[in-house]
């Protein structure tokens, strides 16, 4: 353990915490507590950004599995501190904000905060684990604390569906990646990134390489919300704003984006990486793009806009790989795709923040998101207005905001991709720029209509459900902070330059020594393709954005039968209605066919493998004598098995049945097993006693008086059958001692190593004691079973009478 | 149907009271000789059955006014926490501590945490027993 590890689990630490704080302090806003910890992280962690901008890591490792070679082990380096800082940061700015967004009156703050620790921990976990078991863990617990987050207000029917969907999704994609860790471990004999990264030539060239490189990237994808797993953010923005500008926004969907960017060393060198994630991105970049447009909810038009920013960023880690193939260029011009990777998540998270914020302040301000409803916001909220106005401006790509300079860069990137030759790129690289070209256009278009349908125009008051003011001034601190941090980038882009970016950039390209690329931005760079392109774009925006004001109607609705959503939906309810269908033909209520398939597939499928295998064997040579009394006793077993048959009652049965079970304990006395003797004794009292308390349970037959079953054929088969095979079995198994028996090493142990002499209990309780432990955990659930089902069918029975 | 059961219950006011403590024993002294607590558990609830034969569930729950659901919890509580113990002196899982102490009266005794464990295992084995039969005999 050290202060590392302390940072990353202290939010889980104060989550513990906090509903005592909250019970204890109602009056002082739970938030206020919470907002200390990222404040002190954030601290914590820029203490490391010289460090990293000298090309040093720092690493801490503590064990967790070391068997198994899983250690908590955390590494810093360039990239993960960018996201550590990311998540604290913003953080911050968030739990402030939040402070003034909820209420402490009527919200379930203690819950809010709970898990929106969780989620920061569970974040900080992701960026900074070098172990890929430890990020898979922390991964799952992000997309467990988003589902949380999503419907936190869970009295909505909406959020509901919008916490499941995500959860479905996300944890969908989660599991693949854990396949494609567990690939990667089986090639590379490691979870650790860092040794991975080491050996990246030589996992090229394995069979598994492909298929670990796509589970991956479907964990990438869905947690990234790419297409086509872009559904779950848009029904994500249920949940508070806060948490759409913290998780959904600036955060947790970048965690695809990070593992792509961490782990883009090991498979960067394929093609398939190249052209799935670069694609993948341009198309989520597009569409995400074009389904913005057509939105009428101010948050839904955020959450699109998210998607195909994620997409954006996405397409130049894609492109970025082709850096490796060029190692002998003087400058390397696809490095400068993976710097604008970089500097556009930072420019993400700052502009798109302060616009989720400015969102939440109109909702809250007037109680709609609607842009239909809203207008004319400009007079009443005007400094609301100037954060949306910088926040958007940079989202469209104007100067001199930050959002123009990494559109530039992103551009420029795109026509690059003419010059490749690699890959089939030549012939097809041309769709990159046209693609890239078309969704900035759109982009351009979904921005202006987020500042500008709100704030312009007519304040129509009777749509409003309240009468709009300017938001108290705590809930503008955020977002005021982030727009500054906007224009600061901008204006000043080389203060991130050496100090971020370019650590960030080389934990993603390892291969280049950090003075290799020179990573210089400037807001003027000459008459270049990408200066003309962004010229075109607000030309050919503005007059796309006039042109829809006047058609109200969105263009090119895709039918809603078609969507992905319907699909979505349309599986979900296929996969409800199939497994109620195969429940209800396998649970038929009755006792005996389930015994029947049970026992019949345990004939078959054991009959099988001893056939197969040809493992039946019989070896009489450690056969323990027969005597008079074992004889006895078994002709007591055989005759009350028969007699079992001829019984007239149940209740005749049932005790022949114990007399049975009796006869089989006393064989345990004559082998010399008292406490087998002893535990079957007392068992086949209590079972008896059972037995007759079920007995008044169970349908009586026709008219009353109990009738003895027909004879019939396959009851009689299947009961040979399971007495064929258990003998067959029990014989073999005796027969073949494949190995020592351990029950040497018990006796000689017990005593010295556990200080017991009854080697049978010391077995139970410590040698295998965790067997024990589990097994009295089924037991319990088993008798909580029995009592919830019994008590269940009493009230129903109640109820209808 | 009430049925003339005076030597039934005659015998059990006895036979309950010796089961009892015979479970007792060989639930302690399970280390060392036959027992422990699986079979203890098992024991007591037969002692408990015989007295609900004997009885009514009424007069049971009267003599015994346990919630065994409760017993259950506690018992898994118990063991968990004797497996997880070992953690806080920076050992694995499970492992038992135990010494010799030599007592007046009682003489030459071994306090093991393994005790620990079979008592939550004693209690669950004794909640579920009960908990099933109370449950079904209840229903009736």
């Amino acid at each position: 353990m050290s202060l590392l590890h302390l940072a990353v689990l202290s939010p889980f630490l104060l989550a513990l915490i906090v509903p005592v704080l909250y019970k204890l302090f109602r009056q002082i806003h739970t938030g206020w507590f919470v907002l200390l910890l990222p404040i002190l992280l954030f601290s914590y962690f820029s203490r490391f950004i010289p460090l990293t901008k000298q090309g040093d890591v720092i690493r801490e490792r503590a064990d967790w599995i070391p068997s198994l070679g899983i250690h908590i082990d955390f590494y810093v380096d360039g990239l993960g501190l960018l996201f550590a800082l990311l998540i604290t940061g913003i953080g911050c700015l968030v739990i402030f904000y939040s402070i003034f967004y909820l209420s402490k009156e009527k919200e379930k703050l203690n819950q809010f905060y709970v898990f929106l620790l969780l989620f920061m921990g569970a974040m900080l976990g992701v960026v900074l684990s070098d172990n890929l078991i430890v990020l898979y863990s922390f991964w799952e617990f992000t997309s467990l604390s988003s589902f949380l987050l999503i419907g936190y207000w869970n009295e909505r029917e909406r959020s509901r569906y919008g916490a499941q969907k995500s959860l479905l999704i996300t944890v969908l994609g989660g599991l693949c990646l854990l396949g494609g860790i567990i690939l990667l471990s089986v090639m590379g004999n490691t979870f650790s990134i860092r040794e991975l990264i080491a050996q990246s030539g030589q996992l090229m060239d394995q069979a598994l390489f492909t298929p670990a490189l796509l589970l991956v990237l479907l964990g990438a994808f869905t947690k990234s919300a790419q297409f086509p797993f872009h559904i779950w953010l848009p029904d994500a923005m249920e949940a508070p704003t806060p948490v759409s500008a913290y998780l959904h926004s600036a955060t947790m969907v970048k965690a695809g984006i990070y593992l792509v960017a961490r782990l883009s060393p090991v498979f960067a060198e394929s093609g398939t990486w190249l052209w799935l994630v670069s694609l993948t991105g341009l198309i989520t970049l597009f569409w995400g793009s074009f389904s913005a447009i057509k939105q009428t909810d101010l948050k839904g038009i955020l959450a699109f806009s998210t998607v195909s920013q994620l997409g954006l960023i996405m397409s130049l880690l894609g492109l970025g790989a082709a850096a490796l193939h060029y190692d002998s260029m003087g400058e390397n011009i696809y490095l400068a795709a993976t710097v604008a990777a970089v500097f556009h998540l930072i420019n993400h998270a700052t502009f798109k923040g302060s616009l989720f914020m400015v969102a939440g302040i109109i909702d809250h301000e007037t109680g709609t998101r609607d842009i239909k409803r809203l207008g004319g916001l400009m007079q009443v909220m005007p400094i609301t207005f100037t954060v949306a106005i910088i926040g958007a401006f940079s989202m469209a790509g104007l100067p001199p905001f930050n959002g123009f300079l990494s559109k530039e860069m992103f551009l420029a990137s795109m026509v690059n991709v003419l010059e490749l030759d690699i890959f089939n790129l030549d012939t097809w690289g041309m769709l990159f720029p046209v693609i890239a070209w078309v969704a900035s256009v759109f982009t351009f278009i979904y921005s202006m209509i987020v500042v500008l349908k709100p704030f312009t125009g007519k304040l129509q008051l009777s749509l409003l459900e309240r009468k709009p003011h300017e938001a108290p001034i705590g809930m503008l601190v955020s977002p005021i902070i982030l727009a500054s941090l906007v224009v600061i980038f901008g204006l000043f882009p080389n203060l991130l330059s050496t100090s971020i970016i370019k650590p960030a950039v080389a934990g993603i390209q390892p291969g280049f020594a950090l003075d290799d690329f020179p990573v210089h931005i400037a807001i003027w760079h000459g008459f270049t393709p990408e200066l003309w392109m962004t010229i075109g774009i607000i030309a050919v925006g503005l007059i796309l954005y006039l042109f829809f004001q006047k058609r109200q109607k969105p263009l090119l609705l895709l039918p809603d039968h078609l969507s992905l959503n319907a699909v979505y939906d349309a599986s979900l309810r296929e996969l409800e209605r199939s497994s109620s269908f195969v429940m209800k033909w396998l649970m038929t209520g009755s006792l005996r066919t389930y015994l029947l398939s049970i026992f019949s597939f345990f004939i078959v499928s054991l009959g099988f493998t001893i056939y197969w295998k040809n493992a039946f064997a019989l070896d009489t040579g450690h056969f323990a004598p027969v005597g008079f009394y074992e004889l006895l006793l078994a002709i007591v077993i055989v005759v009350a098995a028969i007699a079992i048959l001829f019984a007239k009652s149940r209740l005749t049965s049932i005790i022949i049945l114990g007399a049975a079970g009796y006869a089989i304990s006393l064989f345990f006395v004559l082998l010399r097993a008292p406490d087998l003797a002893l535990t079957q004794l007392v068992i086949e009292t209590i079972s008896v006693s059972l037995f007759l308390l079920c007995f008044f349970h169970l349908p009586l037959m026709a008219s009353r008086k109990e009738e003895r079953m027909s004879f019939k054929l396959n009851n009689a088969v299947i009961s040979i059958g399971v007495g064929v095979i258990v003998t067959l079995i029990a014989l073999s198994a005796h027969s073949n001692k494949l190995f020592d028996s351990i029950s040497s090493y018990y006796l000689e142990n017990a005593y010295k190593e556990a200080g017991g002499k009854n080697v049978v209990n010391v077995i139970l309780v410590d040698f295998r004691g965790l067997d024990t432990m589990f097994e009295i955990s089924v037991l319990s659930i088993a008798a909580l079973g029995i009592f919830a089902m019994i008590k269940l069918r009493l009230t129903r029975r109640k109820a209808k009478s | 149907m009430k049925q003339n059961d005076l030597i039934l219950q005659t015998v059990t006011k006895v036979a309950a009271f010796v089961i009892l403590l015979f479970s007792a024993a060989i639930f302690l002294g399970g280390h060392y000789s036959p027992g422990g607590g699986f079979v203890g558990g098992l024991m007591t609830s037969a002692a408990i059955v015989l007295l609900l034969l004997a009885f009514d569930l009424k007069t049971v729950t009267a003599i015994l006014p346990i919630d065994y659901k409760y017993m259950i919890g506690a018992g898994l509580l118990i063991s968990s926490l004797t497996v997880a113990g070992g953690l806080l002196f920076g050992v694995p899982l499970m492992t038992h501590a135990y010494r010799y102490v030599d007592l007046p009266l009682l003489g030459h005794i071994s306090l093991h945490t393994a005790v620990l464990f079979d008592l939550g295992v004693y209690l669950v084995v004794v909640g579920v027993t009960m908990t099933i039969i109370q449950t079904i005999g209840e229903s009736e």
